[in-house]
């Protein structure tokens, strides 16, 4: 069996929007999605110690290589990344083609998402790569099972929980809740620089670069604004009285 | 500009949220705005949506869409925007509608912008509102070419009755790809109901995953108990087994508004926040202090709860003596 993992390397820290192309500033540090970290995890789970292989596959910048490496470390098999100036700004139609094109390579019985980017909280990534790849989509999924040539995942939604089933090949996102993601291992993080790990230009996939991109995208960013303040927002660090103050806090607003 | 509302229902009660959507695409007074009831029981609602603004109702109760599964529901909106010529489509986000929507987008090559809390008509143009980077930034948003799907944030608009006539009920039946008919729902849990209710709480102290394992609840629990409140919890700990289901607080939870909710080891994700965001006073700790959640807490404390909990709990009871 193959499992692609879809990952994404993700802005650290406080984030912010460059002004002059209103997209995320992503010239400071980065580092793996941690909801992708589950999604990994899970794949890893499922490998066990079978033969199958497991693949993390990731669109962005040549530096989302270091989270590529990551789930290498962490025991993925080989890493593919996307990367082309040209990809840069795509949104959910342009991103989804990208990623599916490389995806559609790979052959795999099963596609695993993690449940948010945690800088554009979609949510959505999947159900359009999914259309693309013409497979049955599952999300949420908070257990897995493959059992011979499906998958069985049981979710939660707003009205209780649900156990889906779908042949593979297929694709499904996990929620936060599904595993506890490993640390990589001094040996695994020794053993990630030697995995292979292709880098995929446009023309590699056989996409034109207006398909890509902002040319790619059908939506815009027209203006940007701050949100309104919440004037009396109170923020403290802990210094050993840190519950004195909550209770002050309370009993000015006559809460206790 | 002439828009189609996907309406999700429940049993055979459509969803507030979904209404509320169908309201506002009433209000913006563009056009006629119609409506998509797909599964069981569709029909008979029909009548419903048309009080919320709807003109035209489409309806389909064919047997793939039956369970609540996304891509059937994609093949029947495909189907009812080529008949129909719509070229805004708009969703209240779910579980369901979040998954129907990005593969529409997909489907059609449609731009698709998700956490919209409004939209408005601007020089003719629709312009969506959104917040992004947890709410740390408020972004005006637009789309290029049609059909234009939207995805309002859950409690965006009231469900207000726009005083609509009857309206014109249409079949519509799907042909339907092989991988979206694949997919099968082969059980149900209802919500169980169990433990006290959180929904009519004054305070509420609720736990996430930085309580650091299901025995620590009861550190939330003794809290809750000095300030005479009931405890809640996300997402993460619920289906991890730490807490009830009945005790969620979210998107896929419950809403509730008590005058003091204090969140312990809670990071503060938008779906969380929807379910908490209008409570009277919000206090957080939480150990990290980028935690989202700070964004939009009275007082934020940046500490680890297992030190100022306990002492927390000590000090209010002595209080409260
Ligand atoms: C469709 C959908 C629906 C969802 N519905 C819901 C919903 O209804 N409700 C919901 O809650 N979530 C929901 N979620 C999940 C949501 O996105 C988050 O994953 C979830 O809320 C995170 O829970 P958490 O804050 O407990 O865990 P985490 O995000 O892991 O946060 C734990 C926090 O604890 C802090 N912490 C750790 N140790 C300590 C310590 N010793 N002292 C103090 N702080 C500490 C950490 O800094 C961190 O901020 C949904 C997601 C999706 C995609
Ligand atoms: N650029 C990317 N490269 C690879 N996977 C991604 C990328 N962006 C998002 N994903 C995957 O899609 C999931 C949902 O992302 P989103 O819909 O953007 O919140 C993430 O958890 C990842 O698994």
């Amino acid at each position: 069996m193959r499992i692609a993992v879809c990952v994404k390397h993700v802005p650290e820290g406080p984030t912010r929007i460059d002004p002059s192309t209103k997209r995320l500033d992503r010239s400071g540090e980065g580092a793996l999605n941690h909801f992708d970290a589950n999604a990994v995890e899970e794949a890893l789970r499922l490998k066990g110690d079978s033969d199958t292989e497991v693949v993390a596959v990731s669109l962005g910048p040549q530096k989302a290589l270091d989270s590529l490496r990551k789930a290498l470390a962490m025991g993925a098999d080989r890493a593919v990344l996307v990367s082309d100036d040209a990809a840069a700004g795509s949104d959910l139609v342009a991103t989804s083609r990208l990623l599916a094109a490389a995806l559609e390579r790979q052959e795999a019985d099963l596609v695993l998402f993690g449940q948010q980017a945690a800088d554009a909280d979609g949510a959505v990534l999947w159900a359009a790569v999914a259309e693309r790849l013409a497979r049955p989509v599952i999300s949420q999924a908070m257990e897995l099972s493959v059992d011979g040539g499906s998958v069985r995942v049981k979710r939660q939604t707003e009205f209780g929980y649900d156990t889906i089933e779908a042949p593979l090949p297929a694709v499904v996102a996990v929620s936060d809740a599904i595993n506890e993601p490993r640390y990589p291992s001094l040996k695994g993080i020794m053993g990630a620089k030697k995995k292979p790990q292709d880098v995929l230009s446009l023309a590699d996939l056989g996409v034109d670069a207006g398909a890509a991109g902002e040319a790619g995208s059908r939506t815009t960013v027209l203006a940007l604004g701050d949100p309104p303040a919440r004037a009396d927002a109170r923020k403290i660090e802990d210094d050993g009285n840190a519950a004195q103050a909550i209770v002050d806090f309370l009993a000015e607003k006559r809460l206790v | 500009m002439s828009t189609l509302v996907f309406l999700e229902h429940h049993g055979n009660e459509l969803q507030k949220g979904s209404l509320g959507v169908l309201a506002r695409a009433a209000s913006l007074g563009v056009g006629d705005v119609a409506a998509v009831i797909a599964g069981e029981g569709a029909r008979a609602l029909a009548a419903e949506a048309g009080t919320y603004g709807a003109s035209k109702v489409w309806v389909c109760e064919d047997g793939e869409v039956a369970q609540p599964l996304p891509q059937p529901r994609v093949d029947v909106l495909a189907q009812v925007i080529d008949e129909g010529g719509y070229d805004t489509v708009l969703f209240a986000n779910s579980v369901l509608a979040a998954d129907v929507a990005a593969g529409l987008a997909a489907r059609l090559d449609a731009g698709l912008n998700w956490d919209l809390v409004d939209v408005e008509l601007r020089d003719g143009e629709l312009v969506g509102k959104r917040s992004a980077l947890q709410d740390s930034v408020y972004a005006d948003v637009g789309w290029s070419g049609t059909p234009r799907l939207a995805l309002f944030r859950a409690g965006s608009f009231d469900a207000t009755p726009a005083g609509g006539g009857e309206p014109e009920i249409t079949d519509i039946s799907a042909s339907y790809k092989e991988y979206s008919a694949a997919v099968k729902l082969v059980g149900q849990d209802a919500e169980e109901s169990s433990g006290p209710s959180i929904e009519d709480a004054d305070v509420i102290v609720a736990g996430g995953r930085g309580l650091g394992s299901p025995d620590n609840f009861t550190l939330a629990e003794e809290l809750a108990k000095a300030l005479g409140g009931a405890v809640g919890a996300t997402r993460a700990v619920v289906d991890a087994g730490w807490y009830p289901y009945s005790a969620q607080i979210g998107q896929t939870g419950k809403t509730v508004s008590p005058k003091l909710y204090v969140a312990l080891g809670i990071s503060g994700a938008i779906q969380h926040k929807v379910g908490m965001q209008s409570s009277g006073t919000i206090v957080a700790i939480n150990k990290d202090a980028n935690a989202p959640i700070f964004e939009f807490s009275d007082l934020g404390v940046v500490g680890d709860l297992h030190e100022i909990v306990p002492k927390l709990t000590e000090l209010v009871r002595q209080r409260r003596k």
